[in-house]
């Protein structure tokens, strides 16, 4: 009996350290791209959550028609809907940075405010188009059910598919910041704008291609949940100040910090959820971050050594 | 040319540029030099676009460049060196040399020529390193190395020598020597370290509150009393 009791503990344990690695993994598709603009630009983005509403709802469209058109190549529609939402994203970020961002930097307050107000437009302007009620995304057969470890403990095959995908996805954005030339001044112009400037690099495009990266990287994400839960014009509103208090934990300028808050923060709520509730497990996290910025302003990864004098 | 005329900066109400003008030929080594907080430093973050000068002009080759984004000027054969050699600390050595081949595109950006190696054979030993690690010595030349492989025909240099051991202050008089001898580059030397500033100037000015109070040809500067100007 005894027995029974700890494996039956073992394998919810361990279902709740799978989804809370899924959870994590979709905050860190939605958090890499802030932590990127963060470090770099200095500005809070408000409508970044936006960035994943819109690549869901991208996915919805492509989804649609593919069904009209092509029925017979149903299932391939996720693998079109990536690039489609990561173009229409990449697009909007660097729209977004060059009309609106860049003529408020040095002024966090306003960013802040003007960035909310383009949240509430986006939002605003999907429900116009596909109106207020939630979207249905369906899983193409190839996602659908999943690997049956025992009869305790199945790992759905789409939330699999999404911890390979952010895996790929972070791969990608690791390469971009360290082995080209556009990563290389990214990550300069993060380090010293003025002197990035005065070797050469022009750094007005390093801003709006990295801001749309960032808001890229987040439209992929949201093609992603567009597997895992609804699709609705709220959709960023629930993910953006997670997102946020991944930035803060992690340290802001690299990638091991982003990832470390993200999983310890999707973990750390799948584990509180079942036995506290939702929303007392996440005034205890919020707590426990307040707390721990207090001791830690630099966050998890801070930079060592001569470099910081 | 470069060619500075009645450049005009403020800081708060403080006149810290009143009426500045300067030239540097190319093929010459200019000096400039004055005590700390005469302008010295603010002339060149003028001249590279840091700060927008208020009134004045700078034409580099002929050309207004008063109005250009620093990578504009870079872009037009402008290099810096900065007051405190501001290497970026966490990038790699070999990725700082990299950063001054920003103006080149294609097969060009990605190169780093070897003469900066030949040049300070120390930055090819720590070219893994991170800029940051290195010793202030060692930031200062990777600081001119960035800045020449950008291929300048206007090197800028903000007291290479401050902070600096003799034996390393040695070899960067040697390297601005070597390149003088070129003839093909315009070197505008701020300065305080007279001797240093003696032995390679082909012209000198002096700056006080800032204004240029005396200025004219290196081999003068004895004559001209510009020690005494220097002293405190």
């Amino acid at each position: 009996m005894a027995d029974i009791k700890s494996s039956q503990w073992r394998y919810n344990m361990l279902g709740y350290a799978f989804s809370g690695i899924s959870l994590g993994s979709v905050l860190l598709l939605a958090a890499l791209g802030l932590a990127i603009t963060y470090g770099l630009l200095g500005v809070i983005n408000m409508a970044h959550g936006e960035m994943l509403m819109i690549g869901a709802y991208a996915s919805y469209v492509v989804q649609n028609l593919f069904r009209s058109w092509w029925p017979g190549a149903f299932d391939a529609y996720l693998l079109a809907a990536l690039p489609v939402a990561f173009a229409v994203t990449f697009v909007i970020g660097m729209a977004l940075e060059r009309l609106i961002i860049r003529h408020l930097y040095g002024r966090p307050l306003e960013t802040l405010l003007a960035t909310w107000g383009i949240s509430l437009m986006l939002i605003q302007a999907v429900r116009m188009l596909f109106g207020a009620q939630n979207v249905e995304v369906a899983n193409p057969s190839w996602l659908s059910g999943g690997w049956e470890i025992t009869p305790a403990l199945t790992l759905p095959y789409n939330r699999l598919a999404i911890i390979a995908f952010v895996a790929g996805v972070l791969v990608l954005t690791w390469l971009l910041l360290n082995k080209t030339r556009l990563g290389l001044f990214v990550r300069a112009v993060t380090q010293n704008r003025r002197m990035a400037d005065s070797v050469g690099v022009p750094t007005g495009k390093v801003d709006m291609l990295a801001f749309g990266l960032g808001s890229g990287i987040a439209g992929l994400g949201g093609v992603a949940l567009s597997q895992i839960g609804n699709v609705g014009p709220e959709l960023g509103q629930g993910y953006i100040v997670d997102s946020f208090m991944v930035v803060v934990l992690g340290g802001v300028g690299q990638l091991a910090g982003t990832v470390t808050g993200a999983m310890g923060l999707g973990i750390v709520n799948k584990i509180l959820e079942p036995s506290l509730g939702a929303v007392l497990g996440k005034i205890l996290i919020l707590g426990f971050i307040i707390l721990f910025i207090q001791k830690r302003p630099q966050g998890l990864f801070a930079l060592k050594g001569r470099v910081l004098d | 040319m470069l060619d500075i005329q009645e450049l005009d900066q403020y800081y708060g109400g403080s006149h810290i540029l009143r009426r500045v003008s300067l030239q540097a030929e190319i093929g010459q080594v200019t000096c400039l030099l004055g005590r700390n907080g005469v302008g010295k430093s603010t002339l060149l973050r003028c001249l590279m676009g840091q700060l927008p000068a208020k009134n004045g002009s700078i034409r580099w080759q002929g050309e207004d460049i008063s109005r250009c984004a620093p990578h504009q000027r870079v872009a037009r054969g402008i290099a810096y060196v900065p007051q405190g050699r501001e290497i970026f600390g966490r990038l790699t050595v070999e990725e700082n040399l990299r950063m001054g081949l920003a103006r080149f595109g294609g097969k060009a950006g990605r190169e780093i020529p070897a003469s900066v190696y030949e040049m300070f054979p120390v930055l090819y030993d720590m070219r893994q390193r991170r800029g940051g690690d290195l010793s202030g010595g060692q930031q200062q030349q990777l600081a001119i190395g960035r800045a020449l492989v950008s291929q300048p025909s206007l090197l800028v240099l903000d007291e290479p020598t401050e902070g600096i051991q003799p034996s390393i202050i040695k070899q960067i008089g040697e390297v601005i020597r070597n390149l003088a001898a070129r003839r093909d580059m315009a070197i505008l030397l701020v300065e305080q370290y007279y001797d240093f500033a003696e032995a390679l100037a082909d012209r000198y000015m002096v700056m006080s509150r800032g204004e240029v109070i005396r200025c004219g040809a290196g081999s003068d500067m004895a004559q001209d009393g510009v020690r005494e100007l220097l002293a405190i």
